[in-house]
């Protein structure tokens, strides 16, 4: 493949530089690694344009000097039609291949749209479903849900190799940037909203994931791991979680999520089927009004929104968000 | 929403506000507090003798009467100057306390700040070294240039010149004395909500108002400069016949009338969630985080091109000097600046393509962003056919545009692969980010006003520069610049992210000590300038020069150095690009004879006592001191008024005067003819 070869080349000179692991030329999922490719194929082209120009610069330089009287100078010559003509071809013709392989680069690896391949020339086989994997941005730790599984972990992400995996991603209070960047390019996390993201991880391992967005003082150590397991280590990876006990209720929630900085790993056997939906439309805490209820209302005129002040008819747990079972609202921590 | 007051006596809080003696953080038993402490003893200490100084040299009614209250554009210039590498004494303070953390706080070691005081000092040097460097410089260089170039007297509203002067002034100190009381802002150089929306204390709001003054500042500034342009040019000098520094100015001019007022409204609304409690930047309650981060970036992205067409002006002017011809494609330069101007508007989006814009959005932004690279790339080439043929003098300023050359370029490079989408959802907030930004605001920007200075400094003060330490200063500087920033590129793409206070990973340690280096010659730079100075000023005598020490082309070089008050005796009639070294060309000699009163506007103070008013009432507003902010407030309106009804707001300069100025002025001329 031409690419292996060019990123051959371009790690040349930079592992001269330390010969250290540069994840963002070499990651193991293979969106990312589309996303690498782009980068390098760019980066090849406009270097079509800037290493004859920064030649030319020291050439120019040099040549031209004031001491050397051999050169010819032309203290008139101040523009030139043909030239000039190049002058706007040469950039306008780079950006334009440069543009083309961004545009579709930009398609092909939107974090939204759902995975095709695995791997180069190698499609999703017809059986597998993506692992779903539901993240929550906590004051400063990761929280990840997995609703297939029925299990939660803080700090610490797994997924089976070569299975698609599809996140919806929130924030609870902060505005923080989901990176694994051996995994995929990263995708904001942000509060009362959902970003989505579709990665696969191709070769096992042990992977850094981290907030790339600043969120304040715990920000530094907003760190997780992501196991990229086997299908069998996976199953057993989610039986110690399960393992593991513990439940993420509602209450539990509202304690997690309280501020804290370097939290170790949690694993949660269970946790509320509403968790997620309650997190992302801000309405965790008992007597909340759900971000979804209260732009429902808006869509009305604000007259339900009224009538839910007036009458307190409609507890939060009927919404219609929610249509499963009514969360237990337990009483813990009122404002 | 406000904050409970301090549990103390009414009356207290009515005069302090929320001001108390815990809001010295220099009184605190722990590192921060014996840092800042010895700081403060420092500043204390410079800054009595400084005053002591002036005091003992009786040079207060001087400044006073000379400076101060001075509308001359070209003593604002100075001043600006003066005021833009004080700060970036402070802003690369800062730099140089984050380059040690970072090199330090590895696994057990937490290095020597917690996270609450590194995450302010990377704020403020980004605030600080963009709003208070970056611009301050920029603002400086064009209010003593332009109007020299367009064969003005001064600007269009001088004394709006000096008022603009003392609204950057008073947010530049509004920033200083947050260092001693209180904290700043730990919310990064942009203050994104939440994390400025939920800090307490008068952090964010210091932020909030030192921007909103220097922000009418820049804006008065700007709207100014236009004017000056559009109606003041010497006769004869079209739009098209404009030097190219010229042009750059009048496109940041209007960049800064088209975005500041975004900036001012968008710091007011975040004023108003943090004052009174509306939720307009929270989520819930019908605001969302995101209208501010496209808003900030509305004004952010239009501000960085803010900052570097003057500079890219500045090398139009320089390199044609130096090569002994004119600009190469005068007409594309100026078709590029305008390009450039047009599409920094149409790009703000790429600042944030990790938000999930969708595809196409992404795209869109993806392109606009790229096709900057063209214009900018055309400059490029146009610099490079101006040495062509040419008989290139490697002056110092010369030096500089070699070093940005070099620099910027391969800045643009890195510019180009972020405006990829697929590869920004990699390298978005990486190190790979800061190394570029840095490679194409100090490549770009810092390297500019650094050949600027040495450009135009005989021209403001009639002598030269010091070579050596003029040479001394661009080698620390280039040099520094790629060891400082050459690891942080390489440590991008390792996938290390920025803002951090402390890693794990202790593979990282040497890439950090390595750019901890480069800072450090990046400082033996700063301070190889500060020593050329002084050199410089010692010698005198040795270095003085003309009007023409470099063999000019603009018509600034067509004056004495110093230029007199009035700039020209005669207004020069233009009929060429680079109008002075067609004059030269042709012969020309200067008047002796047949002078004329001139009608010059005349110094006021009005403008710094309006500045300490804003000043204070900032302050109040920071502390909850309303009723100083009330009455500052109500001044600064009192005092806008009494000064529109003073009519006599211009003088004469006799004829008398303006020949013996002259016939001096002439001697130096011929001096600089010969030089």
């Amino acid at each position: 493949m031409p690419v292996k070869r060019l990123r051959g080349l371009l790690l040349i000179p930079l592992l001269l530089l330390g010969g250290c692991n540069l994840v963002l030329l070499d990651p193991s999922g293979d969106v990312a690694r589309q996303q690498s490719d782009i980068m390098i194929i760019t980066t090849l082209i406009i270097a079509l344009i800037i290493v004859p120009v920064l030649i030319a610069i020291a050439v120019v330089a040099w040549r031209y000097r004031a001491s050397n009287k051999q050169a010819k100078y032309d203290a008139e010559w101040d523009h030139s039609p043909q030239l000039e003509l190049w002058v706007w071809a040469g950039p306008l013709l780079i950006i334009i291949a440069v543009g083309a392989v961004s545009w579709i680069g930009t398609h092909q690896t939107d974090p939204y749209r759902a995975l095709d391949r695995i791997g180069s020339g190698k499609p999703v086989p017809a059986d597998v479903k993506p692992l779903e994997v539901d993240v929550v941005s906590l004051r400063w730790k990761w929280l990840f849900l997995y609703p297939q599984y029925g299990i939660a972990t803080v700090n610490e992400l797994a997924a089976p190799v070569d299975r698609p995996i599809k996140f919806k991603l929130t924030g609870d209070s902060m505005m923080d940037s989901f990176f694994v960047p051996a995994l995929v390019g990263q995708v904001y996390t942000m509060p009362g909203m959902q970003t989505i993201l579709h990665g696969v991880i191709n070769k096992p391992g042990e992977y850094k994931g981290f907030s790339a967005n600043y969120s304040g003082a715990g920000f530094t150590d907003m760190r997780f791991t992501f196991h990229g397991l086997s299908t069998r280590d996976f199953d057993a990876w989610v039986g110690k979680v399960r393992a593991a006990g513990g439940d993420l209720d509602l209450a539990a929630y509202d304690k997690l999520r309280e501020p804290s900085r370097a939290a170790p790993v949690q694993y949660y056997a269970k946790f509320d089927a509403n968790l997620y939906d309650r997190v992302l439309n801000m309405c965790v805490r008992p007597g909340e009004i759900c971000k979804s209820q209260m732009m429902a209302a808006d869509a009305h005129g604000g007259e339900a929104m009224h009538d839910m002040h007036a009458h307190d008819a409609m507890p939060m747990t009927e919404a219609p968000l929610m249509p499963s079972k009514p969360a237990p609202a337990p009483a813990a921590s009122a404002q | 929403m406000l904050e409970a007051m301090p549990h103390r006596a009414a009356i207290w809080n009515f005069l302090f506000g929320r001001l108390t003696l815990d809001s010295l953080p220099f009184l605190a038993n722990n590192a921060e507090g014996r840092i800042l402490l010895v700081t403060l003893a420092v500043v204390v200490i410079i800054g009595v003798a400084i005053l002591a100084a002036i005091t003992k040299a009786r040079k207060w009614g001087y400044l006073w009467h000379e400076w101060f209250t001075s509308v001359d554009h070209k003593k604002l210039g100075i001043m600006y100057m003066i005021l833009g590498t004080v700060m970036l004494l402070r802003g690369f303070s800062d730099a140089i306390m984050m380059r040690a953390q970072q090199a330090y706080a590895f696994g057990p070691h937490m290095g020597y700040l917690p996270p609450q005081h590194y995450d302010q000092i990377f704020s403020a040097h980004g605030a600080i070294m963009i709003f208070f460097v970056g611009m301050t410089y920029i603002v400086g260089l064009m209010n003593y240039i332009m109007p020299l170039q367009i064969g003005s007297r001064d600007v269009a509203f001088p004394y709006l010149n000096n008022l603009s002067f003392w609204f950057t002034f008073g947010g530049a100190i509004l920033f200083m004395v947050s260092l001693f009381l209180g904290d700043f802002s730990m919310a990064g150089w942009l203050g994104y909500p939440p994390v400025s929306e939920l800090q307490q204390g008068p952090g964010v709001d210091y932020y909030i108002w030192g921007l909103q003054l220097s922000g009418v500042g820049t804006l008065l500034t700007g709207i100014n400069f236009v004017v000056t342009i559009l109606k003041m040019r010497a006769p004869g000098m079209t739009l098209m016949k404009m030097p190219v520094f010229t042009w750059t100015t009048l496109a940041t001019s209007g960049l800064i009338i088209a975005t500041f007022p975004v900036l001012t409204a968008t710091l007011f609304l975040l004023g108003l969630d943090r004052y009174v409690g509306t939720h307009f930047f929270t989520d819930g309650f019908g605001g969302n985080l995101m209208m501010y981060i496209n808003l900030i970036w509305i004004w952010g992205h239009p501000e960085v091109y803010i900052l570097i067409l003057p500079l890219f002006g500045v090398f139009s002017e320089i390199v044609p000097t130096f090569s002994g011809k004119p600009l190469f494609a005068y007409s594309s330069m100026v078709y590029a600046t305008i390009a450039i101007m047009i599409l920094s508007y149409l790009v703000w989006l790429h600042h944030f393509f990790t938000m999930g814009s969708g595809a196409d959005v992404n795209s869109f932004f993806s392109l606009t962003t790229m096709m900057i690279a063209i214009p900018t790339g055309v400059k490029i080439f146009n610099w490079l056919f101006t040495m062509y043929r040419g008989r290139v003098r490697y002056t110092v300023p010369m030096l500089w545009a070699m070093g940005f050359l070099f620099t910027f370029t391969i800045g643009g490079m890195t510019g180009v692969m972020l405006s990829v989408t697929p590869a920004d959802f990699l390298l978005h907030n990486s190190l790979f980010l800061i190394a570029h930004f840095h490679n194409v605001i100090i490549g770009g920007v810092v390297f500019g006003v650094f050949a600027a200075v040495n450009f135009w400094f005989p021209k403001a003060f009639g002598f030269k520069l010091d070579e050596f330490w003029g040479k001394a200063t661009f080698w620390f500087w280039l040099v520094g610049f790629w060891v400082a920033f050459g690891p942080l590129y390489v440590l991008g793409l390792m996938g290390v992210t920025r803002r951090l206070s402390h890693f794990d990973d202790p593979s990282l340690q040497p890439y950090f000590i390595v750019a901890a280096f480069g800072a450090f010659l990046i400082a033996l730079g700063i301070l190889s300038f500060i020593i050329q100075i002084y050199v410089s000023i010692r010698q005198r005598k040795e270095y003085a020069v003309g009007g023409d020490p470099w063999d000019g082309r603009t018509l600034e070089w067509s004056t004495s150095s110093p230029p007199p008050e009035y700039n020209y005796a005669f207004i020069p009639v233009v009929h060429h690009r680079d109008a002075w070294a067609a004059m030269k060309k042709f012969g020309f000699t200067r008047p002796r004879g047949g002078y004329n009163d001139i009608h010059m506007p005349k110094n006021t103070p009005t403008g710094v006592v309006i500045g300490a008013l804003a000043f204070a009432c900032a302050f109040g507003l920071v502390w909850y001191i309303w009723w100083l902010a009330a009455l500052s407030l109500l001044g600064v309106i009192v005092v806008s008024i009494v000064h529109s009804f003073d009519y006599h707001q211009h003088h004469h300069i006799h004829a008398d005067e303006v020949r013996r100025s002259e016939s001096g002025s002439n001697q130096a001329a011929a001096q600089g003819a010969s030089a």
